[in-house]
């Protein structure tokens, strides 16, 4: 009846994995409860869950990835404690656990915290920017957020519901086949990659169309924001590289489901393959995360300097350069794979050739800030500290590029220290720019800059503290995810880096703090003219929160900087340059469930495959291809916002902004 | 060319590589472009992410050929008159898909839906034939399990037909779809892209059958 599952899946015997199971089921109780009880439901249902709004799915995103990340964190935290007690020790985490925590840390801060920031921040400001109503395909949307949610939940369901893969964040065979992993670890990895994968390829598809398709009238290709050229050459490689994951992850469930051989030691198989396959996602995968990063660094860094981008055709060059030769060097993750000179040599080559792209990029960045006005907002402050932070890690990836060096540091934790380099110093500063960046786009409200500071300080000073010490131990030949070690030298290092870890979680108290402060005291951080921070793309052209259709009538653009260009001239004149538009009624796609029933079932159908409960696989599939003919057979898509509500939220926006050019008229 | 929009310098970059402005779009003043073509635009970004997640099989299929294992190889399975047939089949509903296609366009609900049957049959006609094929298979002992090289081609060959039982159910919903609610904006774009991913299917069976089907029934001493 219920397969594989049994009692012995709850894990009554470990207390760690129990206890922390048990926390988060009550914490989502009592967050239940308290949303019942106070009658929030129907709003959450109707304004939220069942939205197709971009600007809510990208909150929902950004939300979902903010909570990923604690859970990834905590990971984080137990893996740094361990390894500074476990000299000569075994810890507090026995081996099976340990590498459970590994896995799921990476698993969880790549998949469900870096990409759905990203997206997250895509969804919010894209349309915007390209100055249009919301992205080509909004239910799609909405289904791409819940599918990404599921593979979160199914993760996480791991934590109580039996085991999650004890394999690294890529399940390499031939450990991760059923031989050797037999338990359902691998499944929960596999089948909430999968379910997510879904849900990521069709957020590709969507803003590819939408950045190609959707855009205001005079908006040409070299006109568009360098944040909508980045994640369009991101959703590009969503596109071409999230169906090699799709089709490997398959490939390795078939060996495990119903004895296939692509990747066992027997039979014919081929283990290697599996890591040309992957890498051959993998690697665009890691482009995908850091040009839309890229692209907020360049918003924010002209944005406070007060300028326009340095040679944004460079800029645009470069980025499509990377995101080319992103699929060129694939094997340099496994050098020591054996494949001779000649071929480590090209994808050596390969390898150091993308730092040339990035390196026009920094000098972009800073010919910017050069001779400008600049501010130093927190957002600033991340984009410097990216901008210090990122070269290094990029330097440290050259030497790595070398085969010869290569064979000294693979699998060591340089390697370690080096992704944490690019990925926390990148990546992750990016995100947090922009979340300072767009959040008063997002909410209304700007948050609390002195927190905002602080938080940044303990994250930059925070990660050297905790990975430089990885890359001396790195040198010295520590491997990494070892659970204990007898090396004396590699102790202090070791301690080090836990304290590094502590000063992260510091900065991260402090983001809460900041959160929780901006807003208790919102009603004073109110952005009421919609442009908080002198902006210079259409975003700002618009209040803050947006409405529901964006733009009341599409803008017209006419420059690089199509905000900028016409604030500068109503300035100049002190008044609104347009006069009052004939307000016409705007249709507006409805709200749908589609997307919450899709992952409702795709759960269903995923927790019951990892449990062979194939009654339930059948039944979870027809419920999916019902939901599908439901969706079909629906015969009003669309919700017509009258001209009398456009024109109320219109003028309202108007008026102020003309108060506040009054206000700033040369007189 | 100079351009009232941009600055010369672009027309001048845009030249080099060969490319016209109006070819990218560059001067598109027109904005958002219209549902129809948004909605096949993204339905041929997934059909592209389609072909890509085959390619990895190919791919797969490829490395694995000679794979053996002391097994079956291809050229002892391969029956090439199962296969023109099955062939044959899918070309022929690729065409009546296209006759269904005219229909819409003529808004003829007897010959849509006379079309779309006759397609949706010369399908079902392919499921059985290359299921009958694959269980012949496990019935010689020659399954997935065998080798490396039957379990990439099961899976790459299976992967096709389980897009050709999708397409069938998708089929049948379009003809619910004509049926029930007519000729309808939202049901047309719908059936350009069922009609875009039956076409492309046949792209990804004219690539099986000749890298998996011929190829593989060349004698051995053939093979590069």
């Amino acid at each position: 009846m219920f397969g594989k599952l049994t009692w012995q899946a709850i894990p009554f015997d470990q207390p760690i994995p129990l206890a922390a199971g048990a926390f988060v089921v009550l914490g989502i109780l009592a967050v239940l409860i308290w949303i019942v009880a106070r009658g929030y439901l129907p709003y959450l249902w109707r304004e939220w869950v069942t939205s197709v709004d971009h600007k809510r799915i990208g909150i929902m995103y950004c939300l979902l990835a903010a909570v990923m990340l604690l859970r990834g964190f905590i990971d984080a935290l137990m893996m740094r404690s361990q390894q500074a007690l476990a000299f000569h020790a075994a810890g507090y985490l026995p081996p099976e656990h340990y590498d459970q925590i590994f896995s799921a840390h990476g698993t969880i801060m790549i998949f469900f915290v870096a990409m759905p920031f990203v997206i997250g921040l895509m969804n919010i400001a894209i349309p915007l920017q390209l100055g249009v109503r919301d992205v080509a395909f909004p239910t799609l949307n909405s289904v791409s957020l819940w599918l990404t949610a599921a593979g979160a939940l199914l993760v996480n369901l791991s934590l109580v519901v039996g085991e999650f893969a004890r394999t690294g964040w890529l399940p390499y065979p031939p450990l991760s086949e059923l031989t050797y992993s037999p338990g359902v670890g691998v499944d929960y990895y596999l089948w909430a990659l999968q379910i997510s994968g879904i849900g990521t390829l069709m957020t590709g598809i969507n803003m590819v169309t939408t950045i190609l398709k959707m855009r205001a009238p005079g908006m040409s290709y070299t006109r568009m924001p360098i944040f909508c050229w980045t994640s369009l050459a991101s959703s590009l490689l969503i596109v071409a590289a999230f169906p090699i994951l799709t089709a490997t992850l398959a490939m390795l469930l078939l060996d495990r489901y119903v004895g296939f051989h692509f990747f066992t030691n027997e039979a014919g198989g081929n283990a290697m393959m599996f890591m040309n396959l992957i890498w051959a996602w993998g690697h665009p995968e890691v482009y995908i995360l850091i040009l839309p990063a890229f692209g907020i660094f360049s918003e924010v860094v002209s944005t406070f300097s007060g300028k326009p981008l340095f040679d944004r055709r460079s800029m645009i060059v470069a980025t499509m350069a990377i995101c080319i030769l992103s699929f060129m060097v694939w094997m340099h993750h496994f050098f020591t794979m054996g494949a001779g000179g000649d071929v480590n040599g090209f994808f050596g080559i390969a390898s150091m050739i993308i730092a040339v792209p990035t390196g026009v990029k920094i000098y972009n960045w800073l010919f910017t800030m050069y001779g400008g006005r600049v501010r130093f907002n927190s957002a600033m402050l991340w984009a410097i500290g990216f901008m210090v932070t990122f070269l290094i890690g990029g330097m440290t990836g050259v030497l790595l590029a070398s085969p010869a060096a290569d064979f000294l540091l693979h699998n060591s934790l340089f390697l370690v220290a080096h992704f944490h380099n690019t990925i926390i110093g990148g990546v992750l500063f990016g995100v947090f720019a922009g979340y300072v960046f767009w959040f008063p786009k997002a909410f209304g409200f700007v948050l609390d800059e002195r927190l905002g500071k602080a938080a940044f300080w303990c994250w930059l000073v925070g990660f050297y503290v905790a990975f430089v010490p990885l890359y001396v131990v790195g040198l010295e030949g520590m491997t990494r995810r070892m659970q204990h070690y007898d090396r004396p030298e590699w102790h202090p290092w070791l301690l080090v880096a836990g304290l590094g870890a502590l000063i992260i979680l510091c900065g991260i108290a402090l983001q809460i703090a900041q959160l929780w402060v901006s807003i208790r005291t919102r009603e004073q951080r109110r952005d009421l003219t919609g442009d908080p921070w002198d902006g210079r793309s259409l975003e700002w052209a618009t209040s803050s929160p947006p409405p529901a259709f964006n733009f009341a009538v599409l803008p017209q653009v006419t420059s690089d900087e199509p905000y900028w260009s016409i604030k500068q001239q109503a300035r100049a004149k002190g008044q609104l340059l347009s006069q009052e538009p004939d307000y016409a009624p705007i249709e507006m796609p409805r709200n749908s469930p589609t997307g919450f029933v899709t992952a409702f079932f795709a759960v269903v159908t995923g927790f019951s495959l990892i449990w062979h409960i194939w009654w339930l696989v059948i039944l979870g599939l027809v419920c999916a291809y019902v939901t599908f003919v439901v969706f079909a057979w629906r015969d009003v898509h669309e919700t017509e916002i009258p001209a009398a509500e456009v024109a109320r939220l219109d003028r309202a926006n108007r008026a102020v902004r003309a108060e506040a050019l009054r206000a700033q008229a040369p007189r | 060319m100079s351009s009232p929009l941009l600055p010369a310098g672009s027309d001048a970059a845009l030249a080099i590589a060969g490319i016209t402005p109006d070819a990218l779009g560059v001067r598109s003043a027109a904005g958002p472009a219209s549902k129809r073509i948004i909605v096949g635009y993204g339905f041929w970004i997934f059909l592209l992410s389609d072909v890509i997640m085959f390619s990895a099989f190919f791919a797969a299929y490829a490395v694995l050929f000679r794979n053996t294992a002391g097994g079956p190889s291809a050229h002892d399975l391969f029956d090439l008159r199962n296969t023109a047939v099955e062939t044959a089949c899918l070309l022929l509903s690729s065409f009546t898909c296209g006759m269904a296609s005219l229909a819409v366009g003529q808004r003829n609900q007897r010959w849509t839906q006379i079309a779309l049957l006759v397609t949706g049959l010369l399908g079902l006609a392919f499921i059985v034939l290359e299921i009958r094929e694959f269980s012949g298979f496990v019935a010689r002992g020659a399954g997935p399990g065998r080798s490396a090289f039957l379990s990439s081609f099961f899976t790459l060959v299976g992967c096709h037909g389980v897009h050709v039982s999708a397409g069938l159910l998708w089929l049948g919903t379009m003809m619910a779809q004509f049926y029930a609610k007519g000729f309808r904006q939202d049901i047309r774009h719908r059936f350009l892209c069922f009609s875009l991913f039956w076409h492309a299917l046949d792209i990804i069976w004219v690539a099986i059958f000749n890298l998996v089907y011929l190829v593989g029934s060349l004698p051995p001493e053939l093979l590069p």
